[in-house]
This record gives structure tokens, C-alpha cells and sequence, in this order.
């Protein structure tokens, strides 16, 4: 896997992360929904897909996992590699924004909050961008605005189908307006790639809101989610102070934007690549 | 409110906040009647309701027939519930961009006017698809054929702003301000403090001189005196002025140099290097 090496090389000195978890983690994990609380055996959790064999709980994974879970034999040459943050309006708050670009960056031994990657899925050539939640909230800045686009742009010259997988608290504040344009910026790239008849699958993952839902997100030809994910446009805490009520139960989940419309489809992580791989047969000129 | 670290950027900053939501700002439809002449407002999304937060009709503009899409604040107590400050639902989205269609398919051009606090976060807005609503107009703007002005008149809330703010020419008056996020909802985020809203506009850089010097937007058009709010019949001539050289402009584009145009703007939005 040479995109590894030439990845690590760049940032220096850190371990790539897989290792760093294997570290780090105990044999059993507890279930994270409430509900649940199962112990699991990590191994099981993983050969899982870490999905909870109990309750169906769906972890979080990160994008170098998702990718791997996505494309054939779970390889796939990475693209726009080198594309790296900068701080355009020298933004303070509790500690500088460069300070927390370094610590994400060395937490995660990426970049920025996204993964482009390109591979086979059953077969068919195809760009996955896989967003990184434990990148500052997976949050969409100049750099995740970039790699998309750059990503539509290629789909568009090499006519192949495109996935994003959205994991992300929002627009990053921290790089302010351009963060926002960042979202006219992709969702025009996506105008041209519906122009050209060319498919675009948008998988939404917990959580999925603010501005990357209200733009690339919910562009797809298809809309699909996870179980259980946070999907929306507006935070749970936002909408409760504003109109001064409780939120009923399950809203902006998955299941909840289903029922309402929103969504073609919620699959199971397990039956996730099965779906990807029929979907693409589906838009995929016969040959 | 109790300001934290009053430095003059933090003030400067903080203050045009307040001037963009000053309570005698003129709203759009103040400047629709003082720009316009035959203007009709069209109502109603066809699927669900008419949104009051967002105006939308045709009207002429020194002649000529063009489409109108703009944000609409209250001015008294009632009239601001009714048009629920200005926070557009899903449903304001869809009829904007219905407007925006029909223009499109009469070749007239659309002049849209951006002044609203954000998109409303509620129960039946996310029900509708808030987020669909403002996705779909952002697709569809950029590759709308006919020419599009964008003019930020006051407060620009991040994407229930942007949602009918993508065009070939993107101005802002000089008190106005376009950011990602309030300085309030900012400063409770990052500092879980709201009387830190100051320094999180000045953070934010949403002031109309840092958005020209990010290329957010092409030029700020100057206010009278005091700000728009002391001569709202000046402020609109001056604005009108813009008006007429941004259309004459984008028209003598082809269609095709026109959607380059617009979608090389944006293309080239963003701050990042490469390693
Ligand atoms: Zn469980």
C-alpha cells in the first residue's frame, strides 16, 4: 500500500493509527447504546464490522476502515494526498487553530478530515471521499472542500461514479466564510457531475449535520444512511433553545428522516457494500 | 450584554453586527419599493406553504422585467413573528428556487437581496428537509442560466443565507456581514460563553473588508451617513447603481461564459497548501 507510506512520510514521526489503537484498546468494549450495554470481545466487534451482534449498534469507524470496508479486497490507491490545512483567519479562540490542526493531526495521521480514495467495488472503478470524525468533528473546511471537489472533477474527466461518506459535525468555524463557500463550492462541482449524467451515492453516517448535510450530503442520486445516525440540518441543543420544547423521540435519526421522506434507504452496515455493489450495477451503463 | 476583552478589532466587529441587524434597517421589501416599479409578489412553494420569511415576485428594474428573492425581516413585534425573524423553513427554499426556475425559463434576470439571521432550526423545518432545501438551491444556482446578483443588505447567517446567495456578482453593503456562524452561537460553541460574542466576530472575520480581502465578495457597497438606516432612499440608489453595472456585465456573457464565470468564483473559494 504505497499511498500509506508516502502519507506518514509527510507528517513525520507519527504511527499510523491502526497500531496506535491496537495500543491502546482493552478485549472487551461495552455497547455505547444505553439501551444495550452489552460486553462485547473486541475481536467480535470488529469481524462485526463493528456493528453490536446484540443490539445492532452501529460504531463509529473511521475513513481509512470505511474505505477498507467499501472497495474490493479492501484496497484502493489514495488521491490529493497533499492537501493541507492553513490558518486564513488567523483564528484565536480557547487555544489557536493551529494548535488544534497539529493535535488532529497527530491523533489521526491525516491531513484533514477526509480520505479520497480509489478502487474497485464489485468490481466496477469507483471514487470513494470518506470524511474523519475524529478530525476536529469531522468538520468541512477549505481542505475538505478541496479534495471533493478535485474528486467531482475527476469522476467528471474519467467517467466514474462517485460515493461521499459524510461523518461531520458541520462547516468548520474555525476558517469562518470560506468554510460556508465551501459548500456552493462543492455542490456546484456536483451540478456538473449531474450534468454529465454521471452517478453520485451519499452515504450519511452518525452524525451528519449542519452545512454538510445542507449541501453535498443531500445531493445524492441516492440518499442512503446508517441506522441510527444523527442526520440534520440544524443541532438537537439549537432547536430545543429556540423553540423551547423537548425533542420527541428519534427525532433526526435515520429511521426519522425515512419515515418522513428524506431518504432512499437506511442499510445495514453489514449489507452496506452488497448495496453499493448493486447500486453501481443499477447506474452503471450495461456492458 | 457584559463585552469580555474589548480590543477596537473586537468592537469594529461587534459593532457592524449590530448595525446589519439595526432595527431600522431598510428590510427588502423597503427596497424592492424604492428600486423597483410593477413589482408583484408570488407566493407559495406548490407542495406545502407560503413562507412570509422569504419575498419573492417579478417587478421591473429601471425598465426591465426581473425576478426578486429576498430574505424578509419584521419591523414591529407582529410583523416579526409573523415572518419568524427572517428564518426561512424549507418551504421559503423551495419557493425561492421556483422563482428563480420560472425566471430562468423567461430569460429574465434574477437580483437576489440577503438579510436574515439563518435558517430556522425547528421541528417541522427539519421534518421538511431544511437541509434538502438548501442543498438543492445551491445545485440548481449555479447552473440557473440567466444572470444572478446577490446583494447582502444586512445580516448573511451562513447557509439560510447562502441558500439564495450563489450569482455571478456577490456585493454587500458596507455595514452588512456573512459568516458561518452567529457570533453568539460561536462564542457558546467554542468558548461556552455568549458575552464572548465580540471577539468570535472578530475571529470570524464577518465584516464586509474581510470578506472582500478572503474573495468572499466583489465589492461593498457603500452607505450613506451613519449607516442605511439614516436615509433608506439614498442607501437604495446607490444600491441600484450597483445593480445596473453588475446585470450589464454578467448580460454581455454568453451563457456558457456566464456559468463558467459563476462556478470559477466559487471554485476558487478556500485557503489551503499543498505539501
Ligand atoms: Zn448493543
Amino acid at each position: 500500500m504505497s499511498w500509506f507510506k508516502r502519507q506518514t512520510d509527510k507528517i513525520g514521526e507519527i504511527a499510523p493509527p491502526e497500531e496506535r489503537t491496537v495500543k491502546t484498546e482493552g478485549i472487551f468494549v461495552k455497547c455505547d447504546n444505553e439501551d444495550c450495554g452489552a460486553t462485547i470481545y473486541r475481536k467480535d466487534l470488529k469481524e462485526n464490522l463493528n456493528v453490536c451482534p446484540t443490539c445492532g449498534y452501529h460504531f463509529r469507524i473511521t475513513a481509512r476502515e470505511r474505505l477498507q470496508l467499501l472497495f474490493d479486497d479492501g484496497k484502493y490507491d489514495e488521491r490529493d494526498t497533499g492537501i493541507a490545512p492553513t490558518n486564513p483567519l488567523e483564528f484565536v479562540d480557547k487555544s489557536p487553530y493551529e494548535v488544534r490542526l497539529k493535535k488532529a493531526q497527530k491523533a489521526t495521521g491525516l491531513l484533514d478530515a477526509l480520505i479520497t480514495g480509489e478502487g474497485r467495488i464489485g468490481g466496477v472503478r469507483t471514487v470513494v471521499c470518506a470524511m474523519e470524525f475524529n478530525f476536529i468533528g469531522g468538520s468541512m473546511g477549505s481542505v475538505v472542500g478541496e479534495k471533493i471537489t478535485l474528486a467531482i472533477e475527476y469522476c467528471i474527466d474519467q467517467r466514474l461514479p462517485l460515493i461521499i461518506v459524510s461523518c461531520s459535525g458541520g462547516a468548520r468555524m474555525q476558517e469562518g466564510a470560506l468554510s460556508l463557500m465551501q459548500m456552493a463550492k462543492i455542490s456546484a462541482a456536483l451540478a456538473r457531475l449531474d450534468d454529465h449524467r454521471l452517478p453520485y451515492f451519499s452515504l450519511m453516517t452518525n452524525p451528519t449535520t449542519g452545512g454538510v448535510t445542507a449541501s453535498y450530503a443531500m445531493l445524492g442520486d441516492l440518499n442512503i444512511a446508517e441506522p441510527g445516525a444523527i442526520i440534520g440540518f440544524a443541532g438537537a441543543r439549537v432547536i430545543e433553545q429556540t423553540i423551547r420544547q423537548k425533542l420527541p423521540k428519534g427525532f433526526q435519526r435515520s429511521e426519522f428522516l425515512l419515515e418522513h421522506g428524506m431518504l432512499d434507504a437506511v442499510v445495514d452496515r453489514r449489507e452496506l457494500k452488497q448495496f453499493f455493489v448493486d447500486a453501481l450495477a443499477f447506474v452503471c451503463p450495461d456492458k | 450584554m457584559d463585552l469580555v476583552n474589548p480590543t477596537p478589532a473586537n468592537m469594529e466587529a461587534i459593532n457592524r453586527v449590530q448595525l446589519a441587524r439595526h432595527d431600522k434597517r431598510p428590510y427588502a421589501l423597503d427596497f424592492i419599493k424604492l428600486l423597483f416599479t410593477e413589482f408583484h409578489e408570488l407566493h407559495g412553494d406548490r407542495k406545502f406553504f407560503d413562507d412570509p420569511a422569504i419575498i419573492a415576485g417579478m417587478a421591473r428594474f429601471k425598465g426591465r422585467p426581473v425576478a426578486i428573492v429576498a430574505h424578509q425581516k419584521g419591523r414591529d413585534i407582529k410583523e416579526r413573528q409573523a415572518r419568524n425573524f427572517g428564518m426561512p423553513k424549507p418551504d421559503g427554499y423551495r419557493k425561492a428556487l421556483r422563482v428563480m426556475k420560472l425566471a430562468e425559463k423567461f430569460g429574465r434576470p434574477i437580483l437576489t437581496f440577503i438579510d436574515t439571521p439563518g435558517a430556522y432550526p425547528g421541528i417541522d423545518a427539519e421534518e421538511r428537509g431544511q437541509a434538502e432545501a438548501i442543498a438543492v438551491n445551491l445545485r440548481e444556482m449555479a447552473r440557473i442560466t440567466v444572470p444572478i446578483i446577490v446583494t447582502i443588505t444586512g445580516e448573511g447567517g451562513s447557509g439560510g443565507a447562502l441558500a439564495i446567495g450563489v450569482g455571478d456578482v456577490v456585493n454587500i453593503l458596507e455595514n452588512g456581514v456573512y459568516s458561518v456562524i452567529t457570533p453568539e452561537g460561536c462564542a457558546a460553541i467554542l468558548w461556552k460563553d455568549a458575552a464572548m460574542a465580540p471577539q468570535a466576530a472578530a475571529s470570524l472575520k464577518v465584516t464586509a473588508r474581510d470578506l472582500l480581502l478572503h474573495g468572499i465578495v466583489d465589492e461593498i457597497i457603500p452607505e450613506p451617513e451613519g449607516g442605511a438606516h439614516e436615509n433608506w432612499e439614498m442607501a437604495a440608489e446607490i444600491i441600484g447603481g450597483y445593480l445596473e453595472r453588475s446585470l450589464a456585465e454578467s448580460d454581455k456573457l454568453s451563457v456558457k461564459e456566464r456559468l463558467e464565470k459563476r462556478y470559477l468564483k466559487f471554485r476558487k473559494m478556500g485557503a489551503f497548501e499543498r505539501v
